[in-house]
Protein backbone atom coordinates (compact mmCIF):
# COMPACT_ATOMS: atom_id res chain seq x y z
CA UNK A 1 0.00 0.00 0.00
CA UNK A 2 1.29 3.45 -0.89
CA UNK A 3 1.72 5.88 1.95
CA UNK A 4 2.55 9.55 1.68
CA UNK A 5 5.97 10.18 3.21
CA UNK A 6 5.04 13.42 4.91
CA UNK A 7 1.78 12.02 6.25
CA UNK A 8 1.30 12.45 10.01
CA UNK A 9 0.13 9.11 11.27
CA UNK A 10 -0.06 10.16 14.92
CA UNK A 11 -0.34 13.64 16.35
CA UNK A 12 -0.71 14.58 19.99
CA UNK A 13 -1.58 18.09 21.05
CA UNK A 14 -1.23 19.28 24.65
CA UNK A 15 -2.15 15.88 26.03
CA UNK A 16 -2.41 15.59 29.79
CA UNK A 17 -3.48 12.68 31.94
CA UNK A 18 -4.15 12.71 35.64
CA UNK A 19 -4.96 9.74 37.82
CA UNK A 20 -6.82 9.99 41.07
CA UNK A 21 -5.55 7.65 43.75
CA UNK A 22 -7.64 8.22 46.83
CA UNK A 23 -6.98 11.84 47.80
CA UNK A 24 -3.82 12.05 45.69
CA UNK A 25 -3.91 13.37 42.17
CA UNK A 26 -1.03 12.06 40.07
CA UNK A 27 -0.14 13.91 36.91
CA UNK A 28 1.22 11.20 34.63
CA UNK A 29 1.39 13.42 31.53
CA UNK A 30 1.77 17.20 31.79
CA UNK A 31 1.16 18.43 28.27
CA UNK A 32 2.75 16.39 25.50
CA UNK A 33 2.98 17.53 21.87
CA UNK A 34 4.22 14.95 19.42
CA UNK A 35 4.05 14.24 15.71
CA UNK A 36 4.90 10.87 14.21
CA UNK A 37 5.39 10.49 10.47
CA UNK A 38 4.32 7.49 8.49
CA UNK A 39 6.96 4.75 8.27
CA UNK A 40 9.01 6.03 11.19
CA UNK A 41 10.64 3.81 13.79
CA UNK A 42 10.21 5.78 16.97
CA UNK A 43 11.37 4.93 20.46
CA UNK A 44 10.04 6.50 23.61
CA UNK A 45 12.70 6.27 26.27
CA UNK A 46 12.45 7.11 29.92
CA UNK A 47 12.76 5.71 33.41
CA UNK A 48 9.84 3.80 34.90
CA UNK A 49 7.18 6.10 36.26
CA UNK A 50 8.03 8.79 33.71
CA UNK A 51 4.67 8.47 31.95
CA UNK A 52 5.90 6.23 29.14
CA UNK A 53 3.16 3.66 29.41
CA UNK A 54 0.51 6.33 29.85
CA UNK A 55 1.73 8.00 26.67
CA UNK A 56 1.65 4.60 24.97
CA UNK A 57 -1.99 4.14 26.03
CA UNK A 58 -2.86 7.62 24.69
CA UNK A 59 -1.27 6.96 21.28
CA UNK A 60 -3.00 3.59 21.10
CA UNK A 61 -6.45 5.00 21.97
CA UNK A 62 -6.56 2.61 24.91
CA UNK A 63 -7.32 5.34 27.43
CA UNK A 64 -8.83 8.80 27.27
CA UNK A 65 -6.65 11.86 27.89
CA UNK A 66 -7.76 14.21 30.70
CA UNK A 67 -7.25 17.12 28.31
CA UNK A 68 -5.72 17.71 24.89
CA UNK A 69 -6.24 15.86 21.65
CA UNK A 70 -4.97 12.68 20.04
CA UNK A 71 -5.15 12.40 16.26
CA UNK A 72 -4.60 9.13 14.44
CA UNK A 73 -4.41 9.57 10.69
CA UNK A 74 -5.59 13.13 11.38
CA UNK A 75 -8.81 11.87 12.97
CA UNK A 76 -9.52 13.09 16.49
CA UNK A 77 -9.86 9.94 18.59
CA UNK A 78 -12.20 11.69 21.07
CA UNK A 79 -14.75 12.16 18.28
CA UNK A 80 -15.03 8.44 17.53
CA UNK A 81 -17.92 6.33 18.77
CA UNK A 82 -17.45 2.85 20.22
CA UNK A 83 -17.70 1.14 16.83
CA UNK A 84 -15.18 3.42 15.15
CA UNK A 85 -12.83 3.12 18.09
CA UNK A 86 -13.00 -0.67 17.94
CA UNK A 87 -12.45 -0.50 14.18
CA UNK A 88 -9.41 1.72 14.73
CA UNK A 89 -7.91 -0.72 17.26
CA UNK A 90 -8.70 -3.61 14.97
CA UNK A 91 -7.48 -2.31 11.62
CA UNK A 92 -5.19 0.68 12.13
CA UNK A 93 -3.12 -0.23 15.16
CA UNK A 94 -1.28 -3.38 16.17
CA UNK A 95 -0.31 -3.79 19.82
CA UNK A 96 2.65 -5.58 21.35
CA UNK A 97 3.01 -5.78 25.13
CA UNK A 98 5.75 -6.44 27.63
CA UNK A 99 3.77 -9.37 29.04
CA UNK A 100 2.85 -10.64 25.53
CA UNK A 101 -0.85 -10.79 26.46
CA UNK A 102 -1.67 -13.77 24.31
CA UNK A 103 -4.99 -15.42 25.09
CA UNK A 104 -3.88 -18.38 27.19
CA UNK A 105 -6.69 -20.71 26.15
CA UNK A 106 -6.07 -20.23 22.43
CA UNK A 107 -3.39 -21.74 20.19
CA UNK A 108 -0.81 -19.62 18.36
CA UNK A 109 -2.79 -19.61 15.13
CA UNK A 110 -6.05 -18.76 16.94
CA UNK A 111 -4.33 -15.84 18.67
CA UNK A 112 -2.98 -14.53 15.38
CA UNK A 113 -6.27 -14.88 13.53
CA UNK A 114 -8.56 -13.35 16.19
CA UNK A 115 -8.15 -9.76 14.89
CA UNK A 116 -8.96 -11.02 11.39
CA UNK A 117 -12.11 -12.70 12.69
CA UNK A 118 -13.13 -9.32 14.13
CA UNK A 119 -12.31 -7.71 10.80
CA UNK A 120 -14.83 -10.01 9.13
CA UNK A 121 -12.51 -12.18 7.04
CA UNK A 122 -13.68 -15.68 6.20
CA UNK A 123 -12.12 -18.83 7.54
CA UNK A 124 -9.97 -19.74 4.54
CA UNK A 125 -8.63 -16.21 4.20
CA UNK A 126 -7.69 -15.77 7.84
CA UNK A 127 -6.20 -19.24 8.22
CA UNK A 128 -3.97 -18.71 5.20
CA UNK A 129 -2.90 -15.24 6.27
CA UNK A 130 -2.38 -16.39 9.87
CA UNK A 131 -0.03 -19.13 8.69
CA UNK A 132 1.82 -16.64 6.46
CA UNK A 133 2.34 -14.36 9.46
CA UNK A 134 3.53 -17.20 11.68
CA UNK A 135 5.95 -18.19 8.89
CA UNK A 136 7.15 -14.59 8.80
CA UNK A 137 8.08 -14.72 12.49
CA UNK A 138 9.49 -18.25 12.10
CA UNK A 139 6.88 -20.17 14.08
CA UNK A 140 4.82 -21.85 11.37
CA UNK A 141 5.50 -25.35 12.65
CA UNK A 142 4.32 -24.44 16.16
CA UNK A 143 0.97 -23.04 15.09
CA UNK A 144 -0.98 -25.51 17.20
CA UNK A 145 0.83 -24.76 20.46
CA UNK A 146 -0.75 -22.84 23.33
CA UNK A 147 1.18 -19.89 24.82
CA UNK A 148 2.09 -21.98 27.88
CA UNK A 149 3.95 -24.38 25.57
CA UNK A 150 6.06 -21.60 24.01
CA UNK A 151 9.12 -19.75 25.33
CA UNK A 152 8.96 -16.03 26.10
CA UNK A 153 10.64 -15.11 22.84
CA UNK A 154 8.31 -17.36 20.86
CA UNK A 155 5.27 -15.88 22.60
CA UNK A 156 6.46 -12.40 21.69
CA UNK A 157 6.89 -13.53 18.07
CA UNK A 158 3.30 -14.76 18.06
CA UNK A 159 2.26 -11.39 19.51
CA UNK A 160 4.15 -9.61 16.70
CA UNK A 161 2.43 -11.79 14.11
CA UNK A 162 -0.90 -10.96 15.75
CA UNK A 163 -0.14 -7.22 15.73
CA UNK A 164 0.32 -7.40 11.94
CA UNK A 165 -2.89 -9.36 11.33
CA UNK A 166 -4.90 -6.60 9.68
CA UNK A 167 -1.95 -4.78 8.06
CA UNK A 168 -2.03 -1.88 10.54
CA UNK A 169 -0.47 1.48 9.74
CA UNK A 170 1.01 1.63 13.24
CA UNK A 171 2.50 -1.00 15.49
CA UNK A 172 2.71 0.05 19.12
CA UNK A 173 5.10 -1.85 21.32
CA UNK A 174 5.15 -1.35 25.09
CA UNK A 175 8.50 -2.58 26.43
CA UNK A 176 8.55 -5.45 23.92
CA UNK A 177 11.88 -6.73 25.22
CA UNK A 178 11.19 -6.11 28.91
CA UNK A 179 10.48 -9.74 29.81
CA UNK A 180 13.09 -11.31 27.53
CA UNK A 181 16.76 -12.17 27.91
CA UNK A 182 19.38 -10.11 26.02
CA UNK A 183 19.78 -12.32 22.97
CA UNK A 184 16.06 -12.92 22.52
CA UNK A 185 15.40 -9.22 23.02
CA UNK A 186 17.85 -8.42 20.25
CA UNK A 187 16.12 -10.87 17.91
CA UNK A 188 12.77 -9.20 18.60
CA UNK A 189 14.23 -5.73 17.98
CA UNK A 190 15.77 -6.93 14.73
CA UNK A 191 12.47 -8.48 13.67
CA UNK A 192 10.59 -5.23 14.36
CA UNK A 193 13.15 -3.21 12.40
CA UNK A 194 12.93 -5.61 9.48
CA UNK A 195 9.15 -5.33 9.47
CA UNK A 196 9.25 -1.55 9.52
CA UNK A 197 11.67 -1.55 6.57
CA UNK A 198 9.92 -4.18 4.47
CA UNK A 199 6.33 -3.25 5.16
CA UNK A 200 6.63 0.47 5.81
CA UNK A 201 4.81 0.10 9.12
CA UNK A 202 5.20 2.91 11.62
CA UNK A 203 6.64 1.44 14.80
CA UNK A 204 6.34 3.25 18.10
CA UNK A 205 7.98 1.55 20.98
CA UNK A 206 8.09 2.51 24.65
CA UNK A 207 11.25 1.10 26.12
CA UNK A 208 14.24 1.55 28.36
CA UNK A 209 16.29 -0.92 26.38
CA UNK A 210 19.36 0.91 25.04
CA UNK A 211 19.63 -1.63 22.18
CA UNK A 212 16.49 -0.09 20.74
CA UNK A 213 18.34 3.15 20.03
CA UNK A 214 20.49 1.64 17.27
CA UNK A 215 17.49 0.86 15.10
CA UNK A 216 15.33 3.91 15.86
CA UNK A 217 14.86 6.77 13.43
CA UNK A 218 13.98 9.06 16.28
CA UNK A 219 14.13 8.83 20.05
CA UNK A 220 11.89 10.72 22.40
CA UNK A 221 13.20 11.10 25.92
CA UNK A 222 10.42 11.51 28.39
CA UNK A 223 10.89 12.58 31.98
CA UNK A 224 8.37 13.42 34.65
CA UNK A 225 5.39 13.51 32.31
CA UNK A 226 6.98 15.82 29.75
CA UNK A 227 9.05 15.39 26.62
CA UNK A 228 12.61 16.09 27.69
CA UNK A 229 14.21 16.03 24.24
CA UNK A 230 13.76 14.51 20.81
CA UNK A 231 16.74 13.23 18.90
CA UNK A 232 17.16 12.16 15.30
CA UNK A 233 19.20 9.13 14.44
CA UNK A 234 22.18 11.00 12.98
CA UNK A 235 22.71 12.91 16.22
CA UNK A 236 21.99 9.91 18.35
CA UNK A 237 25.42 8.27 18.51
CA UNK A 238 26.99 11.27 20.22
CA UNK A 239 24.38 11.63 22.90
CA UNK A 240 24.27 7.91 23.58
CA UNK A 241 28.00 8.27 24.14
CA UNK A 242 27.25 10.93 26.71
CA UNK A 243 24.68 8.82 28.47
CA UNK A 244 26.86 5.74 28.55
CA UNK B 1 -14.24 3.73 -0.20
CA UNK B 2 -17.57 3.20 1.50
CA UNK B 3 -16.67 4.04 5.04
CA UNK B 4 -19.90 2.97 6.66
CA UNK B 5 -19.45 -0.57 5.43
CA UNK B 6 -15.70 -0.69 5.89
CA UNK B 7 -15.70 0.62 9.42
CA UNK B 8 -17.16 -2.42 11.04
CA UNK B 9 -15.93 -5.04 13.40
CA UNK B 10 -17.83 -8.29 13.62
CA UNK B 11 -18.00 -11.43 15.67
CA UNK B 12 -20.28 -14.03 14.06
CA UNK B 13 -22.24 -16.30 16.42
CA UNK B 14 -20.38 -19.29 15.01
CA UNK B 15 -17.17 -17.78 16.37
CA UNK B 16 -18.79 -16.92 19.71
CA UNK B 17 -19.83 -20.58 20.01
CA UNK B 18 -16.29 -21.73 19.23
CA UNK B 19 -14.54 -19.25 21.52
CA UNK B 20 -16.78 -19.80 24.53
CA UNK B 21 -16.76 -23.58 24.10
CA UNK B 22 -12.95 -23.61 24.04
CA UNK B 23 -12.84 -21.28 26.98
CA UNK B 24 -15.08 -23.53 29.10
CA UNK B 25 -13.13 -26.60 28.03
CA UNK B 26 -9.73 -25.12 28.89
CA UNK B 27 -10.95 -23.80 32.22
CA UNK B 28 -12.85 -26.95 33.09
CA UNK B 29 -12.23 -27.07 36.83
CA UNK B 30 -12.76 -23.34 37.26
CA UNK B 31 -16.16 -23.44 35.60
CA UNK B 32 -16.98 -26.65 37.47
CA UNK B 33 -17.39 -24.55 40.65
CA UNK B 34 -20.08 -22.39 39.06
CA UNK B 35 -21.65 -25.41 37.46
CA UNK B 36 -21.75 -27.33 40.75
CA UNK B 37 -23.64 -24.50 42.45
CA UNK B 38 -26.27 -24.84 39.74
CA UNK B 39 -26.27 -28.62 39.88
CA UNK B 40 -26.98 -28.68 43.61
CA UNK B 41 -29.73 -26.05 43.56
CA UNK B 42 -31.48 -27.62 40.60
CA UNK B 43 -31.05 -31.11 42.06
CA UNK B 44 -32.96 -29.99 45.16
CA UNK B 45 -35.82 -28.51 43.13
CA UNK B 46 -35.96 -31.48 40.76
CA UNK B 47 -35.87 -33.91 43.68
CA UNK B 48 -38.86 -32.26 45.38
CA UNK B 49 -41.06 -32.16 42.30
CA UNK B 50 -40.11 -35.53 40.86
CA UNK B 51 -40.93 -37.14 44.23
CA UNK B 52 -44.46 -35.76 43.92
CA UNK B 53 -44.81 -36.88 40.33
CA UNK B 54 -43.74 -40.41 41.20
CA UNK B 55 -46.14 -40.48 44.19
CA UNK B 56 -49.04 -39.27 42.04
CA UNK B 57 -48.33 -41.97 39.55
CA UNK B 58 -47.89 -44.71 42.16
CA UNK B 59 -51.02 -43.65 44.06
CA UNK B 60 -53.35 -44.43 41.18
CA UNK B 61 -52.33 -48.08 41.03
CA UNK B 62 -51.48 -48.58 44.68
CA UNK B 63 -53.19 -51.09 46.97
CA UNK B 64 -54.78 -49.66 50.09
CA UNK B 65 -51.92 -50.91 52.25
CA UNK B 66 -49.40 -49.12 50.02
CA UNK B 67 -51.55 -45.98 50.12
CA UNK B 68 -51.48 -46.17 53.90
CA UNK B 69 -47.73 -46.47 53.99
CA UNK B 70 -47.40 -43.45 51.66
CA UNK B 71 -49.52 -41.35 54.03
CA UNK B 72 -47.57 -42.77 56.97
CA UNK B 73 -44.32 -41.57 55.37
CA UNK B 74 -45.52 -38.01 55.92
CA UNK B 75 -46.74 -37.01 52.44
CA UNK B 76 -49.88 -34.92 52.40
CA UNK B 77 -52.58 -35.77 49.90
CA UNK B 78 -54.51 -32.75 48.62
CA UNK B 79 -57.46 -32.62 46.23
CA UNK B 80 -55.12 -32.37 43.22
CA UNK B 81 -52.93 -35.22 44.42
CA UNK B 82 -49.45 -34.75 45.84
CA UNK B 83 -47.86 -31.44 45.06
CA UNK B 84 -45.64 -28.63 46.20
CA UNK B 85 -46.84 -27.26 49.50
CA UNK B 86 -46.18 -23.58 50.25
CA UNK B 87 -43.30 -24.73 52.44
CA UNK B 88 -41.72 -26.65 49.53
CA UNK B 89 -42.08 -23.69 47.20
CA UNK B 90 -40.58 -21.40 49.82
CA UNK B 91 -37.62 -23.75 50.30
CA UNK B 92 -37.10 -24.02 46.55
CA UNK B 93 -37.11 -20.23 46.12
CA UNK B 94 -34.64 -19.85 48.97
CA UNK B 95 -32.30 -22.45 47.51
CA UNK B 96 -32.43 -20.78 44.09
CA UNK B 97 -31.74 -17.38 45.66
CA UNK B 98 -28.70 -18.72 47.47
CA UNK B 99 -27.65 -20.29 44.19
CA UNK B 100 -27.88 -17.02 42.25
CA UNK B 101 -25.83 -15.17 44.86
CA UNK B 102 -23.28 -17.98 44.74
CA UNK B 103 -23.08 -17.78 40.97
CA UNK B 104 -22.64 -14.01 40.95
CA UNK B 105 -19.82 -14.48 43.42
CA UNK B 106 -18.16 -17.23 41.40
CA UNK B 107 -18.59 -15.33 38.14
CA UNK B 108 -17.20 -12.08 39.59
CA UNK B 109 -14.08 -14.01 40.61
CA UNK B 110 -13.86 -15.72 37.24
CA UNK B 111 -14.27 -12.45 35.36
CA UNK B 112 -11.69 -10.67 37.54
CA UNK B 113 -9.19 -13.40 36.69
CA UNK B 114 -9.83 -12.67 33.02
CA UNK B 115 -9.51 -8.86 33.05
CA UNK B 116 -6.26 -9.02 31.12
CA UNK B 117 -7.76 -11.31 28.51
CA UNK B 118 -10.72 -8.95 28.17
CA UNK B 119 -8.38 -5.96 27.82
CA UNK B 120 -6.42 -7.82 25.17
CA UNK B 121 -9.38 -8.71 22.99
CA UNK B 122 -10.61 -5.12 23.27
CA UNK B 123 -7.20 -3.99 21.99
CA UNK B 124 -7.70 -6.34 19.06
CA UNK B 125 -10.93 -4.57 18.19
CA UNK B 126 -13.62 -6.28 20.25
CA UNK B 127 -16.74 -4.28 21.04
CA UNK B 128 -18.25 -4.38 24.51
CA UNK B 129 -21.02 -6.54 23.10
CA UNK B 130 -18.50 -9.21 21.98
CA UNK B 131 -17.30 -9.60 25.55
CA UNK B 132 -20.87 -9.78 26.86
CA UNK B 133 -21.84 -12.34 24.23
CA UNK B 134 -18.91 -14.61 25.02
CA UNK B 135 -19.69 -14.53 28.73
CA UNK B 136 -23.42 -15.05 28.21
CA UNK B 137 -22.86 -18.07 26.00
CA UNK B 138 -20.42 -19.55 28.50
CA UNK B 139 -23.14 -19.10 31.11
CA UNK B 140 -25.62 -20.90 28.87
CA UNK B 141 -23.22 -23.85 28.55
CA UNK B 142 -22.74 -23.92 32.30
CA UNK B 143 -26.49 -23.69 32.84
CA UNK B 144 -27.08 -26.53 30.42
CA UNK B 145 -24.52 -28.81 32.03
CA UNK B 146 -25.46 -27.84 35.59
CA UNK B 147 -29.19 -28.09 34.84
CA UNK B 148 -29.01 -31.47 33.11
CA UNK B 149 -26.76 -33.04 35.72
CA UNK B 150 -28.75 -31.47 38.58
CA UNK B 151 -32.17 -32.51 37.35
CA UNK B 152 -30.96 -36.03 36.53
CA UNK B 153 -29.42 -36.26 39.98
CA UNK B 154 -32.61 -34.97 41.62
CA UNK B 155 -34.81 -37.40 39.68
CA UNK B 156 -32.48 -40.28 40.45
CA UNK B 157 -32.35 -39.54 44.19
CA UNK B 158 -36.15 -39.14 44.30
CA UNK B 159 -36.63 -42.48 42.55
CA UNK B 160 -34.12 -44.34 44.72
CA UNK B 161 -35.40 -42.92 47.98
CA UNK B 162 -39.04 -43.73 47.14
CA UNK B 163 -37.97 -47.17 45.93
CA UNK B 164 -36.43 -47.66 49.35
CA UNK B 165 -39.56 -46.49 51.17
CA UNK B 166 -42.33 -47.97 49.00
CA UNK B 167 -40.77 -50.87 47.15
CA UNK B 168 -40.81 -51.95 43.51
CA UNK B 169 -44.26 -50.45 42.79
CA UNK B 170 -42.36 -47.20 42.15
CA UNK B 171 -40.59 -48.72 39.15
CA UNK B 172 -43.76 -50.23 37.58
CA UNK B 173 -45.54 -46.91 37.51
CA UNK B 174 -42.55 -44.61 36.98
CA UNK B 175 -43.94 -41.54 35.11
CA UNK B 176 -41.54 -41.16 32.18
CA UNK B 177 -43.30 -38.23 30.48
CA UNK B 178 -43.69 -36.20 33.64
CA UNK B 179 -40.07 -36.84 34.63
CA UNK B 180 -38.78 -35.72 31.22
CA UNK B 181 -40.90 -32.60 31.58
CA UNK B 182 -39.31 -31.85 34.97
CA UNK B 183 -35.82 -32.37 33.53
CA UNK B 184 -36.56 -29.95 30.70
CA UNK B 185 -37.95 -27.13 32.85
CA UNK B 186 -35.34 -27.62 35.58
CA UNK B 187 -32.60 -27.33 32.94
CA UNK B 188 -34.26 -24.22 31.55
CA UNK B 189 -34.39 -22.82 35.06
CA UNK B 190 -30.66 -23.51 35.50
CA UNK B 191 -29.84 -21.67 32.26
CA UNK B 192 -31.96 -18.73 33.41
CA UNK B 193 -30.25 -18.63 36.83
CA UNK B 194 -26.84 -18.86 35.18
CA UNK B 195 -27.68 -15.95 32.88
CA UNK B 196 -28.96 -13.86 35.81
CA UNK B 197 -25.74 -14.62 37.69
CA UNK B 198 -23.38 -13.67 34.86
CA UNK B 199 -25.07 -10.51 33.60
CA UNK B 200 -23.67 -8.08 36.16
CA UNK B 201 -20.06 -9.40 36.08
CA UNK B 202 -20.12 -9.49 32.26
CA UNK B 203 -21.34 -5.89 32.01
CA UNK B 204 -18.67 -4.72 34.47
CA UNK B 205 -15.99 -6.49 32.46
CA UNK B 206 -17.21 -5.30 29.07
CA UNK B 207 -17.33 -1.62 30.05
CA UNK B 208 -13.71 -1.41 31.21
CA UNK B 209 -11.29 0.79 29.31
CA UNK B 210 -8.70 -1.53 27.72
CA UNK B 211 -5.84 0.27 29.45
CA UNK B 212 -7.48 -0.28 32.85
CA UNK B 213 -8.19 -3.93 32.12
CA UNK B 214 -4.61 -4.51 30.98
CA UNK B 215 -3.18 -3.01 34.18
CA UNK B 216 -4.89 -5.73 36.20
CA UNK B 217 -2.56 -8.23 37.84
CA UNK B 218 -2.76 -11.71 36.45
Amino acid sequence: MYRDESHNVVRLSEVTKTFRMGDNVVEALKGVDLTVKSGEYLSIMGPSGSGKSTLFNMIGALDKPSSGRVFIDEVDVAQLDAYELAWLRCRKIGYIFQTFNLIQVMTAIENVTLPMVFAGMNRDEYTEKGMDLLRLVGLAERYHHKPSELSGGQQQRVAIARSLANDPAIVLADEPTGNLDLATGEEIIYLLKQLSKERGVTIISATHDIKMLNVSDRVIWIRDGRIDRIEDRDKLKISVGEVA
Amino acid sequence: MTQSVERQVVLPWRQVVRISYNSIKSRFFRSLITTLTLTLAVAFVAFTWSSYEILNSVWLQASSSLQESIIASGYELTEEGFGGSPKDIWLAILSLLVCVVGIINAQLMAVTERFREIGTIKCLGALNSFVVRIFLLEAVYQGLIGGLSGSLLGALVATVSLLWKLGLAVLWSWPLGAMLYIIVWATGLAILLSLIGVTYPALVAARMQPAVALRAEE
